[in-house]
């Protein structure tokens, strides 16, 4: 708001005022959301404008400590999100390597497929996935939650131009001590890879944690939902006599963890939009 | 992990001099061996239910296993369909209604935070943390927005007297407040592309504008603008790829409804295949999101590229 490139003066004026009243627009839902959160839910039932003024309560948040289901999605969503992650690392950082520095007959047209792959919508596969589950009986079942996540390309890709920009000769004294091509790897190139390993782990875990569709349709039973699942399950058989203030406070509750890890590595996100286009 | 480790392999041939035109056996077989478990995984998971995907469009099947074969016949099915032409069309609405408007905010937010000063950082987190939370939470924020019975703009408009407004139980206005609501979620992506792509502009454009006297505008059209004319396309291809995926808000906000109006194809799919359970049909409608979102892929695709002659 501050130093505007522009040296118009009363444009700098009407553009911070535009901006005022967008960023207003951007947070007022979500300090609607935290004031409904922290009102009593009889008070609520009486009329939601009482939400801009006191008394405020942390009662709906207390309520939600002793509702365990919140809790069990809560655990679902971290494992599976760590799980994907992990899955997801592993994976790619190998291929990455593979792709960028080793030579083998197909390798190039392999890699161009895998890029192929990026422009599978999930939709388009997601049918034939859940009668594949299906069949194997893995619906309702961590790996069933899991598995479809690590065949994602994007982290393929990644991986593979962050280890060919690297330079060769950061081996080469390795290759000359007799060193593996596994313990070169281990050794020298993943430790250097850190910063996209973490770009590629946030996005994998934030996405992860906010995919809706496919554990919509594999978490039938309520105790796999994970937490993205499991709120919306609550939000659609909401009454308003269940109690507005506790949805709400549900809501705030399940976006803490996130927003905590989004504060947390921030710099890490804004570097794998960049890579991401 | 340890499992995967080559001990023997490498040794022998590369100390020696390695000829760059052909591969070694021994890093032939390491290097199958690094990218196996993807490969694996993305035949899989992704390969093979994408052939069987259309496999199964060319097929009556249910639930319950019962299949026969019946060629085009979903297709045809398809397009006779009243309620798929509607889903289409509200999709393709849906497009129109988000991405020139995501792609506008996006740049008009980019340009105004484009300065390193505590307040744009402070606000640039602002924009983008709606992007960060999943879609049951943004719909259950907005509907606390928009519900008449309660909702913020419903207490708004009670303090000008004025009635509320049945954003999403009206046909004409729960489209809009499904693309609304999105715009809202999504604005911190476009903004972000944006950014990134202001900032390598070269500065001494910039100040070569400012030796012209350049006003704010003329700089904008003359110097900005042309410069980051590649990612304004690829953010509009994004979105375009992004939107066309409309599930979450329709399904949670408005189940669709009110009368269809506000299904998209996606919710189209999950209600044939997970809840009538005709998954032919329903993997029949996928496959013909699929080559939409293809188009729009390829058009990324040619985009970048030529990004990189450019």
């Amino acid at each position: 708001m501050t130093a505007m490139r522009n040296p118009g003066r009363g444009r700098n004026w009407t553009a911070a005022a535009a901006l005022g009243l967008a960023a207003l627009a951007m947070a007022a839902p979500l300090l609607w959301t935290l004031l409904l959160s922290l009102k009593a839910n009889d008070a609520l039932l009486r009329g939601t404008a009482s939400a801009f003024a006191p008394p405020y309560t942390l009662e709906n948040y207390a309520d939600i400590l002793g509702h365990s289901a919140v809790f069990f999605w809560l655990l679902n969503s971290t494992i599976v999100s760590l799980g994907v992650t992990a899955g997801v690392l592993c994976l790619s950082s190998l291929a990455g390597y593979g792709f960028a520095r080793l030579r083998f007959p197909g390798r190039d047209i392999v890699f161009v497929l895998v890029l192929f792959g990026l422009a599978i919508p999930e939709q388009s596969v997601i049918i034939a996935r859940h009668q594949m589950f299906g069949a194997l009986g893995l619906h309702n079942s961590y790996g069933g939650l899991i598995f479809p996540g690590l065949a994602a390309p994007f982290g393929v890709f990644l991986m593979t131009q962050y280890f060919r920009a690297m330079p060769k000769e950061l081996e080469e004294a390795a290759w000359l001590d007799g060193a593996s091509r596994f313990k070169t790897f281990w050794r020298i190139l993943l430790p250097q890879s850190l910063p996209a390993q973490a770009t590629l782990g946030i996005f994998t875990f934030l996405s992860t944690w906010n995919d809706y569709w496919w554990p919509l349709i594999s978490a039938t039973n309520s105790r796999m939902y994970t937490l993205t699942v499991g709120v919306a399950s609550s939000q659609m058989n909401f009454a308003q006599t269940n109690g507005l203030g506790f949805l709400m406070a549900q809501a705030v509750f399940a976006s803490v963890p996130i927003l905590i890890v989004y504060v947390i590595f921030q710099r890490y996100i804004v570097a794998g939009v960049r890579a991401a286009a | 992990m340890e499992a995967l480790d080559i001990p023997a392999a490498g040794r022998e041939a590369d100390v020696t001099v390695r000829r760059p035109w052909t591969a070694s056996a021994s890093e032939t077989r390491a290097g199958l061996l690094f990218v196996a478990p993807y490969l694996a995984v993305f035949c899989l998971l992704l390969v093979y239910p994408l052939l069987s995907g259309i496999w199964l469009s060319l097929h009556k099947a249910d639930l319950f296993g019962g299949s026969r074969f019946v060629g085009a016949e979903n297709y045809v099915r398809l397009l006779h369909d009243d309620i798929f032409r509607q889903a289409v069309w509200n999709t393709c609405n849906f497009v129109i209604l988000t991405v020139p408007a995501l792609t506008v905010a996006g740049l008009a937010l980019a340009l105004a935070l484009n300065t390193s000063s505590r307040w744009s950082a402070v606000l640039r987190g602002l924009f983008f943390s709606s992007s960060v939370l999943s879609v049951t939470i943004v719909t259950l924020v907005w509907r606390m927005v928009l519900i008449p019975d309660g909702g913020l703009v419903a207490n708004l408009l009670a303090l000008l007297h004025l009635p509320a407004i049945p954003f999403l139980s009206d046909a004409r206005l729960a489209l809009p407040a499904v693309a609304i609501t999105t715009i809202w979620w999504c604005i911190g992506l476009p903004m972000m592309l944006f950014l990134a792509a202001l900032q390598q502009v070269p500065k001494d454009l910039y100040e070569a504008a400012a030796l012209d006297n350049a006003g704010w505008w003329r700089t904008l059209r003359r110097i900005t603008l042309p410069s980051i004319r590649r990612t304004a396309l690829v953010v509009v291809v994004i979105e375009v790829i992004l939107q066309f995926q409309l599930f979450g808000q329709a399904q949670i906000m408005t189940l669709g409804g009110p009368n269809n109006a506000s299904l998209p194809i996606v919710l189209f799919i999950y209600q044939i295949g997970f809840q009538r359970w005709d998954i032919g049909y329903a993997a029949a409608a996928s496959e013909i999101l699929f080559c939409i979102i293809l188009v729009a892929a390829m058009a990324q695709f040619l985009a970048s590229r030529g990004r990189e002659d450019g």
